[in-house]
Parts: structure tokens; sequence; C-alpha cells
């Protein structure tokens, strides 16, 4: 039984409008476990992404709330901590990619200040300053005469130093501003940027779609966080410079040992990349399940009308088998199960009662009575 | 194909975008968006086009309908070159050829009501008007699967969906032959396309039109055409019949192009073909083929010249060195 | 295929007032969540109840005036406020509330005037210039830019000036000097807007450019419009009453506000009533559009208002 990082249980978000309530999320259970890749998928409306602002609390106030529920990350519920608390948690223990980086990077700062301000927000880098002024002193010590007083001052130095690595010295302005760009640029490295040192001084516009998110995510990695929100981070991308993404991505799943949260929309993303998968529809998660099972036997009704209207690159199909009606209105939900009205196989029960998590084959979760009855 | 009359024939398209600088406002570049396209659709048939963002399908497009005015090239319609005409006999040929736009959030006046959005094409070519006007707009609306009581709405009362059935409402108003789908399905959600792409199939039957399928979306692509052309930089690597690509192709882009969409189904494998550096602009493509500085099979000569369209099989036309040879 | 002779009857009945309601209908509804966003903010609201209260204040002057704007009672000169004149009167014994509630009159009228024939001029050679571009759009800048050199108050002295002292060539004046900048504010939208799609759509189904310029960029550049005409509201009576008070709109005597404060700028120790009120009215009508006018840009920007 793995561990579990993030445990949600009974979110709901709801956005007060002229129009009405919109009931974005309505009890939704998810649990991401640590070092796995979990796919959230749905359509628009779905409440993917409003599921991902309400782990990071960046759920726009007014006009949206989370009226109720727990977040619970290691056994704290992040819902009921402080601003303040939560600015600490964001960029270093979660972090979020968004989808269009072009719309949400800073413009007029560089991409190495704009990474460095992150880490600089979250981290002290004591121990890195102290560790720069080692290296500093080692490289000096190699170019100079083994035998010399100088080769024997800069050694005693380098021990000194050594010493007080358990407790490090409070560092000036200056060095930890070194240390923050040498941590940038080995951040970008990770994310295999070419050349990370000219790429450091350049700004958002001078590179491409490809290179942005790239840098995107280096900034969202640069504290080395337990999870990693990517909230449609490759819809924005050409389909070739997606592929390049999507492998680092993959890449750097065994690396750097996060866990990976994929909000997408796109079925196939989810096939290369997720080990778990979560199905949303209208603000409730209806399936729940290791990626092949999802793929192989879909049980609820909504994930099978999905998968079938996909064209598939893979199979021929003459027609594709559409979902009648259309995505229910938040405001005013259907009562019971919300998919009822578009369901072919609905139940009287359907229509009064949603239905909760069934388990009708280990692992594999479904929010639908065709698996279950109420108490069982 | 069997020959079926050309309804369309593009010949060494070009569009050259001029790019304005310095404190003079003089020429000093050029967006060099479609560089040498050609090719032909018949009557009836779906042509797809496919390519990433920067390859020029959108201006293909475009130069096709003369919302822009194309740089060079020959593009006739029913035999007749529209591509230098005036803007009268322009005007006569246009309701024969439409387009429905990608983005069904800024194709449509956000102050109109839809009746005039959809109405407008037939006032403006002195169709009909007034009552006749209204009866035919309904009647439009209800082609798409939209009814009378969303006549009287603005464009931001409607989902994505219902915007795009309104654009290819008012695309149908004037009886057309030939319609541009310009990313119709890019913006809309997986079960909306479905509906969408269904819809279109349909009235491609029923009132014999004839499209031209631009999308960056293979998948699709490989859902509505007939036969497909892959774009790369303002010009097209490959032609082929949809059959027949999909069965095999030729060209380097084309193979990476395929190999790099995430397929729905975690059980196929493939060999991953995941193609360095970026998508090159258009201002300063590089020498000989486009393709070279990212191509897998690049040789000394694709750098030098570039590659012809040829036709390499039976009705499959490849621009590439390698092939070729 | 629909059958048609099912639908015949509905769209039969639809004709004439009904027909219009339909068409209504939406803009209406437009309408109701606008001024929902308005109730929001009470200074707008404050500000609407003071726009409408000089509005209605003008409107009804012939009513609610006690005394005519002429009207002068020369014993009475001087008088501090009392219950017969609420406001006081002045050096020939008219009284200043009658005399407010009149120059109400003049003063919204001129605004308005201004401002409504400053934004068709504007809009209409702003638009047309926008769209085409090439030289008429440079012809047309330079000309703006002409008129936009001049201090608007210096313009506006000159013109009135050049054509004779009185509130009609002020009025006159006012329209020259503020036209140009509605037209460059709606040539700067219409150019951000020709590029928009719907705008490409119109053409591709062969809309000419008049159809295009007047039906579909103009409607869609207006709102930035609308929230300057208003704060210009108050501007132009700031203004109208300033050259007045210098001498170059109303002549002496004239019920107007501006005209007021000038002629009890004489007795500004011995009787301040004079000229208070009537800079307190000019305050507070200002004050009055700018309020709207805020509200009205907070409350037609699109990104809000979904």
């Amino acid at each position: 039984m793995p561990d579990i990082l993030i445990s949600i249980r009974n979110l709901s978000t709801y956005f007060y409008t002229y129009a009405g309530v919109v009931k974005a999320l309505d009890g939704v259970d998810l649990e991401i476990y640590k070092g796995e890749t979990l796919g959230l998928v749905g359509e628009t409306g779905c409440g993917k992404s409003v599921t991902a602002l309400s782990i990071m609390q960046l759920v726009p106030n007014p006009p949206g709330r989370i009226v109720s529920g727990q977040i619970l990350l290691e056994g704290e519920d992040l819902l009921k901590k402080s601003e303040e608390e939560m600015r600490k948690i964001r960029g270093d223990k979660i972090s979020m990619v968004f989808q269009d980086p072009m719309t949400y990077i800073n413009p007029v700062l560089t991409i190495g200040d704009q990474i460095s301000e992150v880490i600089l927000l979250h981290q002290n880098l004591r121990k890195e300053v102290l560790a720069m002024k080692i290296e500093e002193l080692q490289r000096k010590l190699e170019k100079v005469d083994p035998t010399s007083g100088t080769a024997r001052d800069f050694k005693s130095k380098i021990e000194e130093l050594e010493k007080k690595m358990m407790d490090p010295p409070k560092p000036s302005k200056s060095d930890v501003k070194k240390a923050a760009l040498k941590k940038t640029i080995d951040t970008l490295k990770l994310v295999r940027m070419p050349y990370p040192e000219r790429v450091v001084k350049q700004y958002p516009h001078e590179l491409s779609g490809g290179m942005r998110q790239r840098a995107m995510i280096a900034m969202a990695l640069s504290c080395g966080p337990s999870l990693l929100i990517a909230d449609e981070a490759t819809t924005a991308l050409d389909v070739t410079i997606q592929a390049q993404i999507l492998q680092l991505l993959n890449e750097l799943k065994k690396e750097i040992g996060a866990s990976i949260l994929i909000i997408t929309h796109d079925l196939g993303i989810v096939a290369e990349m997720c080990d778990r998968v979560g199905v949303m529809y209208a603000g409730v998660v209806v399936e729940y399940t290791g990626t092949k099972a999802l793929f192989r036997r879909p049980l609820h009704p909504y994930t099978q009308g999905l998968l079938r209207s996909i064209p598939k690159l893979h199979k021929e199909m003459e027609r594709l088998e559409i979902i009648p009606g259309s995505v229910p209105n938040l405001i005013y939900p259907p009562p019971g199960c919300r998919f009822h009205p578009r369901c072919p196989y609905v139940m009287e029960i359907c229509k009064k009662e949603r239905s909760p998590m069934f388990e009708p084959e280990e692992g594999h979760f479904v929010a639908c009575y065709l698996y279950g009855q109420r108490g069982s | 194909m069997s020959a079926t009359e050309t309804l369309l024939e593009v010949k060494d398209l070009e569009k050259h975008f001029p790019i304005l600088g310095g404190v003079l406002g003089r020429t000093v570049g050029y967006v060099y968006a479609v560089d040498g396209v050609s090719f032909k659709i018949s009557r009836g048939e779906t042509m797809g086009l496919v390519g990433e963002s920067g390859c020029g399908k959108t201006t293909v497009g475009r130069c096709i309908l003369r919302l822009i005015d194309p740089t060079a090239g020959e593009i006739r319609f029913e035999g007749i070159d529209i591509a230098k005409i005036e803007d009268k006999q322009m005007a006569k040929l246009r309701p024969k050829m439409q387009i429905v736009f990608q983005d069904p959030y800024a194709s449509l006046n956000p102050r109109m009501t839809i009746k005039d959005i959809v109405g407008e094409p037939m006032l403006v070519n002195g169709i009909a008007r007034g009552l006749e006007l209204r009866r035919r707009v309904l009647e439009l609306l209800l082609t798409v699967g939209l009814t009378e009581d969303h006549m009287n709405r603005f464009p931001h009362e409607f989902s994505g969906g219902q915007r795009q059935r309104i654009g290819v409402a008012r695309a149908l108003s004037l009886n057309p032959e030939f319609i541009v789908l310009d990313e119709p399905t890019s913006s809309l959600d997986v079960s909306v396309q479905a509906q969408m792409l269904n819809m279109l199939q349909d009235l491609q039957k029923k009132l014999a039109l004839t499209y031209l399928f631009i999308s960056h979306n293979l998948s699709v692509i490989k859902h509505m055409s007939d036969r497909i052309a892959v774009m790369y930089l303002g010009k097209i690597v490959e032609i082929a019949s949809k059959a027949e690509l999909f069965r095999s192709q030729l060209h380097p882009y084309t193979q990476a192009l395929f190999a790099a969409i995430p397929i729905p189904d975690p059980e196929i494998s493939r060999e991953r073909i995941v193609l360095g550096g970026d998508v090159p602009s258009p201002v300063n493509p590089p020498s000989g083929c486009r393709f070279h500085p990212r191509c897998l099979k690049m040789t000394p000569i694709c750098k030098e010249e570039e590659p012809r369209l040829i036709e390499i099989k039976n009705d499959h036309y490849v621009a590439c060195h390698s092939v070729a040879a | 295929m629909t059958n048609m002779a099912e639908l015949k009857s509905p769209l039969n009945v639809k004709s004439g007032i009904s027909k219009w309601r339909e068409d209504m209908a939406p803009r209406v509804r437009e309408l109701r969540f606008t001024i929902h966003l308005l109730r929001q903010s009470p200074l707008v609201v404050a500000g609407f109840i003071l726009m409408f209260g000089f509005i209605s204040m003008a409107i009804l002057a012939p009513w609610i005036a006690p005394y005519g704007p002429e009207e002068r009672v020369w014993e009475a000169k001087l008088q501090p406020p009392s219950s017969q004149h609420i406001f006081g009167t002045d050096e020939s014994g008219g009284d200043i509330f009658s005399r407010i509630i009149w120059a109400a009159q003049l003063d919204l009228a001129i605004a308005v005037t201004v401002v409504v024939t400053a934004m068709a001029m504007g809009s209409a050679m702003g638009a047309v210039s926008g769209y085409l571009g090439g030289k008429i759009d440079e012809v047309m800048m330079r000309i703006t830019d002409i008129f936009l050199a001049f201090p608007a108050l210096i313009l506006a002295m000159t013109i009135a000036a050049a054509l004779g002292r009185n509130l009609t060539n002020l009025t006159i004046a006012l329209i020259i000097v503020w036209w140009p900048a509605y037209a460059r504010l709606i040539r700067g939208q219409v150019l951000s807007e020709r590029e928009k799609l719907y705008v490409e759509a119109a053409r591709a189904v062969g809309a000419p450019a008049r159809r295009i310029i007047f039906r579909h960029v103009l409607p869609n550049s207006i709102y930035p419009l609308l929230v300057n005409a208003t704060l210009d509201l108050g501007g132009v009576i700031l203004t109208a009453a300033g050259l007045s008070f210098i001498g170059f709109g109303a002549g002496a005597g004239i019920a107007e506000w501006g005209r007021m404060i000038a002629d009890g700028r004489n007795y500004l120790f011995q009787s301040p009533w004079m000229a208070t009120f009537p800079g307190l009215a000019i305050l507070l009508s200002a004050l009055a559009m700018n309020l709207v006018g805020d509200g009205l840009r907070d409350v037609l920007d699109p990104r809000l208002r979904r």
C-alpha cells in the first residue's frame, strides 16, 4: 500500500455569481500517492482545474469559495491554514505549471530573475552559499603549488568552512543571489534547457513556446516540491513540442521523486503519462483507477461514452458515437447522479440520489449504481 | 482517385507578409507564411490540411477565399483564377465559397443577435429581407441543431459548441459549394467535437459540399478527410489519400508528427520519434529543405537544394531528397 | 431537412409589436444586468442620484423656481439667505436660488450639446479614418493633431472671441475643441477591433466597408467613449463656466453658473453667497458626472461582466 501524499475528502467549491451559485465541485474525493503520476481528466466545466486551484487555495475569492471538505497534506489540513502558511507551501511543497506560459510569465523579468525569486522566497540557501565558497577555495587550491604556504592557508580555510556546514552562518545578500543563480542554472539543466547560462539572462518573449514551458517547469521544480500540478501544461503547445515536454516529464518523474498531478482533457496524454486516472464530470469524480484498467475496462457510462467519441489514430471509425445531451448547468445540476439525464443505463435511483463510490474490482472505483447499492 | 471534377486548384501559392521596421517604416523582411503550395481538391471530397503552428495552413485557407491577397500563384475555382481578380468579380463568387472560423468566441459579433449574425450574409447579398429572412434564418438554425428561441440571444449566452454551430449556420446561409473549415473543433470539448464532426459529415452528404479541413489534430483530420496534405513552414511536404498516408508515412516530418501524438490506449507502444529543437520561424526559414535542421535523415544536399513535391507512389506525393533517391 | 409547412404558422404570428419586443428582449436583459452591477457601489449610486437631480432641476425649472431668471426686486438686493430667498439675492435683487435652477438648464444643455455633437462628429471621422487607414488616416490624424496642439482653453477663447462673445458661439467653440479627442479615441478602438475575427467573418460574407464600419466596428468601439462622454459632461460644465467667468460666454446678468460667480466676485466678502452657491452647483454637477463616468467604466469593462 503506497504512501498517501495528499488526501482530498468531500471537497466542495462554489462560485457565487449574479446568475446563481455555481457548484463547481460538489464532494470530490481523491488521493494522490507519493511518487505517482495521477491524471485528472474531464471536459470543460467538470471541475478539474478548480480542484487544482482548491488544493493550492488559489480559488478567486470572490466569487469562489471552498465551502467544505478537507485537503490533507501529510496529515495537515491545508484548508485550515492561513494565507501566510499557504504562501510558504506554494512553490515549495506544491507547485503548479499552467497552460499558456506567455500569459502567466512576467514579461518584464528575465527568466533567471523569476526562477531565482521563487528560490529566494522559500530557501535560505545558507548551505549552498557555504558550498559555493568551499568550491571556490578548492578551485584556487588546485592552481597553487600544493606544498606552498598559500596552499596550507587554503586548506585550513576549507576545513574551517566545512566545520560550519552543520550550522552555516548567515550569508551576505550578494552571496545569496549568486547561490540562487547557480541553483537556477542547475534547475534549468535539470529540465534539459539548451544553453541555460544564456537563457538565464533572456526575457520570456525571446524564448519559444516550448522553451518557455520548460522554464516554467524549472520554476516549479526549483524548490524540490512534493507535488507538481500540471494544469493543461501542453495544451497550448505544438504537437511535436508537446511530445518533447511529455518526454521530459516522464524522465523527470524518476529523477525528482515528486508526485505529479496531470490535469488534461486529452485521453492520449493520460494513456502515456499517468499511473492512475480520475475521471471527472460536472464537479464530481465518477471513476478512478489505474490507467490500464480504465482503458481496458471503463466502467462508468460517461467514461465509456467519452472513449467512444474520440477519433482514434489507430482505429477506423465510420461515425463517432456521441453522448446525447450536453454538460449540465452547474447552477441547477440535475438531482441525484449528475450524469443521469444522458446515461443510457439510467435507473430510478439514479434520479434521486447520487451514487457513492463502489469498488467492483480491486483499486477500481466507480460512482455508479450499476456496480452496487446503497449500503453495500 | 476517380476522375471527378476538380473544384479548386491551387498552384504555387505564395503569401509573404512584409515586416515593417525602422523609423521610416520600411520593409525590413518578410514572413514567408506560404511559400509555393500546390494542390487540387475534387468536388465533394474533403481535403485535410495538417501542420503545426506557423506552417501556413490558416493563411492558405484565407488566401483561397481572398480574405487576404496572395503574393503570387494561381487559385482556380471552377476553372477561374481568382488570385488576382477585382473585388467586384470576387464578390459574385463569394457566395460559393465560405469559411467557418476556429474561435467561436471571437468570430461572432458580440453586439449582434444570432438572427442578425446568421441573416447578415443574405441581407448583404440581397437574397432575402424581413420576414423571408427570418424564415431562412430559422431554417438554418434548425439544420445545425439549434432552436427558435436561440434567435434572439447574444453570442455570449451560448456555449462554445453552440457558437460554432452558429458559425456553420452562417457559412451555409449563402448555399456555398465549398467551405474552408479552419480548425472548427480545436477549441471544443471532446464530446461536443464528436457532435460537430458528425454534423459536418451529414451536411456534406446532404448538401453536396466540398471541404478544406484545416487542423493540427491528426486524429480529427484522419476521421474527416479523404486526402491529406501535410504542411511544414510554408510548404507542403507530403500529400496522399488518407488510407495511403496512414499506411505509410514517407516524409520524416510526417513520421515524427504521427509519432508525437499521444494515443489514448496504454497498450499500444510505438517508436518514439521526438524531434529536437523548436519549430523555426517563417521569417528566416532554413536554406534548402526547410526541415533539414531537425531531420534525422538529413543528407548534404538537403542543406543546399529545396526538394520538389514528386509522385513517389500512385497518388502519393513527397518532397524529400532522401525519399526521392 | 425540416418541413417548412409546419413552421409557417408560428412565424406568421410574430410580426409587428411582438416581433419588436422579441428583438429588444436580449438588450433589455443586458440593461438589467448593467443596472444590477451599478447598484453595487454606493458612490456610483450617489452619483446617479445627483445627476438625475440636476437633470430634473433643469427640466422642471419653470415649475420649481420661485422666481424667473430675469426677475429683479431692487429693494431686496444683496440680501443674505432667508426664508424668502433661500440662497440670498444678488446685486440687482435677483433670487440666487432660482437663478441657479435656471442656470442648470443652460449649463446642462450646453454640456449635452457639446458632448453629443463632438462625439458624433469625432466617432464618424475616427471610425472611417481608423478602418480605412492609409492616406485618409494620415490626413485625418494631422488635422486632429493641429487641433490638439492648442491648449483647450486658449483655443476656445480664440474661437469665441472671433465669433462673438455669446453662449451659442461658446458652444460652437467647445465642440471644435472637444471633437478631436473623440476622433482619436475611436480611431484607437477601431484599429484594434478591425483585426478581430468577426470583422473578417463579415468580409467573408461580402459585407461592404460601410456596413462593417457602422454596423460591426463602431458599436463595439463605443464603450470607452461612453465613459469619456460622461466624464466630459462634467468637464464641459467646468470649462463653460470658466469661460463665462472670464467673460467669453454668457453676457453680464445672464443666469449661468460661471457668469454668476463672475458677477459675485466683487461682492465676495460682503455677500459671499452670491459666488458660493453657484460654485457649489458646478462642483456637485461635475462631481456627479465623474462618479457616473467612473461607475460606467468599471461596469462596461467586458472582463468584469462574465
